[in-house]
């Protein structure tokens, strides 16, 4: 909301310059988001001047050349004007050179069409005190030449730019936002611009109103003005609103905007005698049904929605925006003004649906008071009068449907102690009392504390002690709070051990010289099919874009994606991982097995969650190498490609650095190498895959992805002692000759199970292929380690261990051993 | 025979000597002393002799042989030292040439490492790193924090739905209610993870972003409480001389409400550079807002008063900050895309 502060010094003028108040505004809640300079600089260049001749230019058929009196005593200046309504004898406005003008230009001497020009004849549009370019302004001839034309228009002030929380529609108004800075600087406060109020209640002869919908207006009020000349807004008036941010039109919208900016309170005017048949009807809409709005465009309307009708249909839609049927034209001679209250939610809900929204639907939709409405109407009166030549016809309509409780102002009791207790430092009681009352709230001291009756602009805002403890907090001043620290009871900062394991997942990663991404959770449909994974992802209900429709169900998609990125960046080599999270939705035709999140029974969330089943979300765990396994160099200009070797090495690091014993047998995915693809085992039960990725999805890629849930339920967090170094380990090696289709991984498990528990360790250092071994045979080299735990173990001590896993080689598997 | 021995170790001698590579003086060992050798074999011979002669041959012959053989090693030992730095010298290389270039150096992403950074700093001062679901129930992200039925933010324009009615969680206070449920008071937590909002993605706003929640509830846990934790947060991410200023906001789900700033750390909080210019990071306010945050709405602990939270009893505060931002503050980072682009150049600058 923007505030010019010549608006607000009409009813407070607080000893502080801009900056100060901004501070002060800012610290007590009313944040200030930028100061304007509005208007005029280099004030002092701008006089009243009397124009003492005007003759015509030699030389341009539409100049005029004058002669005015500045009243600083010295000679006549004269000035080349372009007005048509310039005469000898007028007082006018003139800027000298000199002058800053509202664009921020600086007025200069200049020469028109030869002849010099001192300066400018001003029209209010040149001072931003309206848009009326016309002609000059012609002002009171009573004033004086030379007197500063900043004491007698309002040329120049500071704007400032509010941020206005939702909870606070009264701050939407100058005389709201008058009040916090009373409150928060102390300087003192005018009555309200309501006090006085021309009107009186009672009937309105000729017209009436109807609400059907009382739920959704709770009050509907409405005056009539007589002889009424629509024209433009004196200066003032204009310069208010064009400050404000509100194009000036003409006296009686001019005086509805200036009345909202004012109290808040949004008015509508109608043209009186085009409401067909006098009559007003509050009503829902049909569905379907149309009207055509004051800026030209037909809305169709639902059942929620409320009109106000006439006797010839819909006028206006209620509290968004009034019809262009009975819109107040130039011809207007009498004059409605609506003062309403509409139920806020109903109005956001329309102007949402219709996509329209106004001043007004912005200010009801946050909730305004019954009570505004007559506030409204006194101060519109007031000036329908003063401005326009009107007088009030009758009473006013009031169609109030409020009961006697919604009518009562609320009383809330604030404890002293509660205060004390909620923010960690004392406020004296009298500065509580000093600073409700600034902000309107009536207050008794009562026991404990204070009873406090809120005022009816702050009814919807302030319910409860909690809300009362925010209020003197924070005119108290929050800088006065103690920076303390919490007792923090029973608190111990620890990370979960699968919190712990997933950083070390992470650090083993980066050890590996992977970057990790950070990845898209929302993708396109076709982005999420393109690995022929035969998932159905979470879909969106609402998505802003085809690009960003469903929720991922793996992380490799993303993976790919950064990598081409890169590549059509120039850098087709690329080392990522990431680990994160994927969602699978639960179907309905199967039961929910127990998951991370569900709400413990009981819970009010548990009675919520039995109505909505929630996505199974896992955390991850994926990388990707493509291009070259190793950085090119001199020694080695072609590296070999980062292949299934490659990719797998990484996931074996992976597990080393969480302990966890990962199993691999071969397997198809749709999206890899059918000959270069393996699923990954944790504890025999499948946790993800790893292999080369098939070229048609992406070419020269090779990658994993993992449950990282699988990884860290089987990490060994706590690794008991193995002695390890009292006794040596007695190492030997075993070639053996297998048929090739023959996985390593047997040959290892026939070991590993026939060495008995001497065998430490087996492992694979050499695959030898070729003439020596036969036709479709492989020989694998393979290391023993043999450990005991009480003795120095020697050849003939492992000798039956050995035998026995060349015997069992034999018999499983065929192998034989090689010389 | 004498004579003959002193011969032969005198020739064998001058031939050592004369050997210019260790492969000629092993042809030379194998012809002196080698099984088919003269002298060796002239020992056999000595049991055909005198006994007095016997002894004395014998002893010569051995002499000789043992002499012969130290000659051989002395002279290999030389040899085989110059032919080592021959070979040396033949192997030299341009020691100008690049060097292999190294197992290449990981990095962890930029939002990763400012999320341990945030949550290092919170479980000093006691808090433990909780989590939760990215697709949570409407009871959650907002029933449960007190946002009215028709508060704007419920809006589809605004915030992403599954088709069967879940939410895409906008914040990660879902976890104050959840945490709540699940343990009495004492609370400590903060709850880092990914949020969603259905903004279009410029410099600033971005679909899918990070936020870190903390909750501490307690019978006395205070806004004061509060101001010296965020500070404690504050100077360990941005250094020892920040100070924090706590200014009135308004959210449904805390009262009093807060939005806290920082000292910028550009400008020590003066608003102006060195050179005079006005400071581009805070704008000139001398102040950087970081967070959000309050005591805990009473109408929040309603929703779990059966589990230990009395409102009259227990109070606490919250807060919600943007990991990006923190980052972005912290590191000079100008738009907030580059975190979800991912380009290699960005990575390896971080982490």
């Amino acid at each position: 909301m923007r505030l010019p502060l010549l608006w607000l010094h009409d009813y407070t003028v607080p000893d502080l310059d801009p900056k100060g108040l901004d501070q002060r505004l800012t610290m007590t809640g009313t944040k200030v988001e930028a100061i304007h300079e509005h208007g005029v600089g280099a004030l002092e260049r701008f006089v009243v001047a009397k124009v003492l001749s005007a003759e015509p230019h030699p030389d341009a058929d539409r100049l005029v050349v004058c002669l005015v009196d500045l009243g600083d005593g010295g000679e006549p200046s004269q000035i080349v004007c372009g007005a048509p309504n310039v005469a000898a004898g007028q007082t006018v406005a003139v800027a000298q050179p000199g002058s800053v003008m509202p664009d921020g230009t600086r007025l200069k001497a200049a020469k028109l069409r030869g002849v010099v020009s001192h300066g400018m004849i001003l029209a209010e549009d040149e001072v931003a005190l309206g848009t009326d370019h016309a002609g000059i302004m012609v002002l009171d001839d009573a004033l004086a030449a030379g007197t500063p034309l900043a004491d007698v228009l309002p040329i120049a002030t500071h704007v400032f730019e509010l941020e206005i929380t939702p909870n606070r529609p009264d701050c939407l108004s100058v005389y709201g936002v008058a009040r916090e800075v009373h409150a928060a600087t102390g300087a003192p406060l005018a009555p309200p611009p309501w006090q006085h109020d021309p009107g009186a209640a009672g009937p309105v002869v000729g017209f009436s109103v109807e609400v059907r919908d009382p739920d959704l207006c709770p009050r509907f009020t409405l005056r009539a003005f007589e002889d009424v000349a629509i024209g433009p807004s004196p200066a003032w008036l204009k310069a208010r609103l064009s400050a404000a941010g509100q194009r000036p039109i003409s006296n009686v919208v001019d005086i509805t905007n200036y009345v909202m900016l004012l109290t808040g309170q949004p008015l509508h005017a109608f043209d009186a005698d085009r409401v067909e048949g006098g009559s007003l009807v509050v009503r829902r809409a049909r569905d379907g049904e149309r009207l055509e709005t004051l800026d030209g465009v037909t809305r169709t309307l639902d059942g929620e929605m409320l009109v106000i009708d006439d006797a010839a249909g819909p006028t206006s839609i209620a509290g968004v925006m009034g019809g262009g049927r009975s819109e107040v034209s130039d011809a207007t001679t009498r004059v409605l003004i609506e003062a309403a209250t509409w139920d806020g939610p109903n109005i956001q809900r329309t102007s949402t649906r219709l996509a329209l929204r106004s001043e007004a639907s912005g200010r009801f939709e946050k909730g305004l008071s019954p009570e505004s409405t007559l506030e409204g109407q006194a101060v519109a009166s007031q000036l329908m009068l003063e401005l326009t030549g009107a007088t009030l016809a009758g009473g006013t309509i009031d169609v109030d449907a409020r009961s006697d409780a919604d009518r009562e102002a609320p009383v809330l009791h604030l404890r002293d102690a509660r205060v004390t207790r909620l923010l960690g430092h004392a406020i004296p009681l009298t500065g509580q009392v000093a600073t409700l009352e600034a902000l309107g709230f009536a207050v008794r001291e009562d026991g404990d504390g204070l009873d406090v009756v809120v005022p009816h602009f702050r009814r919807s805002d302030v319910t409860r002690e909690v809300d009362l403890v925010e209020e003197v907090a924070r005119m108290d001043g929050l800088d006065k709070l103690p920076a303390t620290l919490p007792s923090r009871r029973g608190a111990v900062g620890v990370l979960a051990p699968e919190q712990r394991l997933r950083r070390r997942a992470e650090d083993a990663l980066v050890g590996a010289g992977l970057y990790e991404a950070v990845g898209w959770s929302l993708q396109s449909e076709p982005a999420q099919a393109r690995l022929g994974a035969a998932v159905e992802p979470v879909r969106l209900r609402n998505p802003m874009t085809a690009e960003q429709a469903v929720m991922r169900t793996h992380l490799l998609s993303s993976l790919l994606d950064v990598a081409a990125l890169n590549a059509r960046r120039g850098a087709p080599e690329a080392r990522l991982f990431e680990v994160g999270s994927v969602y699978l939705p639960w179907h309905s035709d199967r039961p929910r097995p127990p998951g991370r999140w569900d709400p413990p029974p009981g819970s009010r969330g548990r009675a919520a969650w039995d109505a909505h089943a929630l996505p199974d979300e896992r955390v991850h765990v994926g990388a990707l190498l493509t291009g070259a396994a190793r950085p090119a160099s001199w020694r080695e200009p072609e590296p070999p490609r980062a292949d299934y070797f490659a990719i797998k090495g990484v996931l074996e690091a992976l597990g080393r650095a969480l302990r966890v014993d990962l199993g691999f047998e071969p397997a198809a995915e749709p999206f890899l190498h059918p000959g270069r693809a393996a699923r990954v085992l944790v504890q025999d039960q499948p946790a993800g895959w790893v292999g080369e990725v098939h070229p048609s999805v992406a070419a020269g890629s090779a990658a994993f992805e993992v449950d990282v849930g699988a990884l860290t339920t089987y990490a060994d967090t706590v690794p008991a002692y193995r002695d390890l170094t009292s006794f040596p380990e007695l190492r030997q090696d075993l070639a053996v000759t297998v048929a090739q289709d023959v996985p390593a991984a047997a040959v290892l498990a026939v070991v590993r199970r026939a060495g008995g528990k001497l065998l430490a360790l087996v492992e694979v250092f050499d695959v030898y292929r070729g003439a020596q071994v036969g036709e479709g045979k492989v020989s694998l080299a393979l290391r023993l380690a043999f450990r005991a735990s009480d003795r120095t173990l020697t050849d003939e001590a492992v000798a039956p261990a050995r035998a026995k896993i060349v015997e069992r080689l034999r018999e499983e598997l065929g192998g034989e051993l090689r010389a | 025979m004498l004579d003959r021995i002193a011969h032969l170790r005198a020739d064998g001698e001058a031939a050592i000597a004369a050997a210019e590579t260790t492969e000629e003086l092993e042809t030379l060992r194998v012809a002196l002393l080698g099984r088919k050798a003269e002298l060796p074999n002239l020992l056999r011979g000595v049991a055909r002799l005198e006994p007095a002669e016997r002894a004395q041959a014998g002893r010569a012959a051995n002499d000789a042989r043992q002499a012969l053989e130290a000659h051989v090693e002395a002279r290999r030992q030389v040899l085989a030292a110059g032919e080592l730095d021959a070979r040396l010298a033949a192997d030299a290389i341009d020691v100008t040439l690049p060097g292999a270039p190294p197992a290449p150096v990981g990095r962890l992403h930029l939002l990763t490492a400012t999320r341990r950074e945030i949550e290092d700093v919170f479980m000093g001062l006691g808090f433990r790193v909780a989590e939760g679901p990215e697709v949570d129930l409407v009871h959650y992200n907002f029933d449960a924090l007190n946002h009215g039925l028709t508060h704007p933010a419920r809006l589809e324009t605004d915030t992403y739905y599954d088709v069967v009615g879940n939410v895409l969680r906008t914040h990660t206070s879902p976890m104050q209610v959840r945490a709540m449920e699940l343990e009495p008071p004492p609370l400590y937590i903060v709850v880092p993870g990914r949020t969603y909002r259905r903004d279009q993605i410029d410099a600033t706003h971005s679909p899918q972003f990070h936020q870190v929640e903390g909750l501490a509830v307690d019978a006395d846990v205070t806004l004061a409480d509060l101001k010296g934790t965020l500070l404690a947060f504050a100077r360990a991410i941005f250094g020892a001389d920040r100070d924090v200023r706590l200014r009135p906001h308004f959210f449904p789900f805390t009262e009093p409400s807060v939005e806290v700033d920082v000292s910028c750390f550009q400008c020590s909080g003066s608003g102006f550079l060195r050179d005079g210019a006005r400071c581009n990071l805070c704008k000139g306010e001398g102040w950087i807002e970081i967070l959000g945050a309050g005591e805990i709405d009473p109408n929040v602990f309603e929703y779990v008063r059966e589990h230990g939270y009395d409102p009259e009893r227990v109070q606490g505060f919250a807060f919600g900050m943007g990991i990006e931002r923190i980052a972005m503050l912290k590191h000079g980072v100008t738009d907030l895309r580059l975190f979800y682009e991912n380009d290699l150049r960005l990575l390896e600058q971080f982490g």
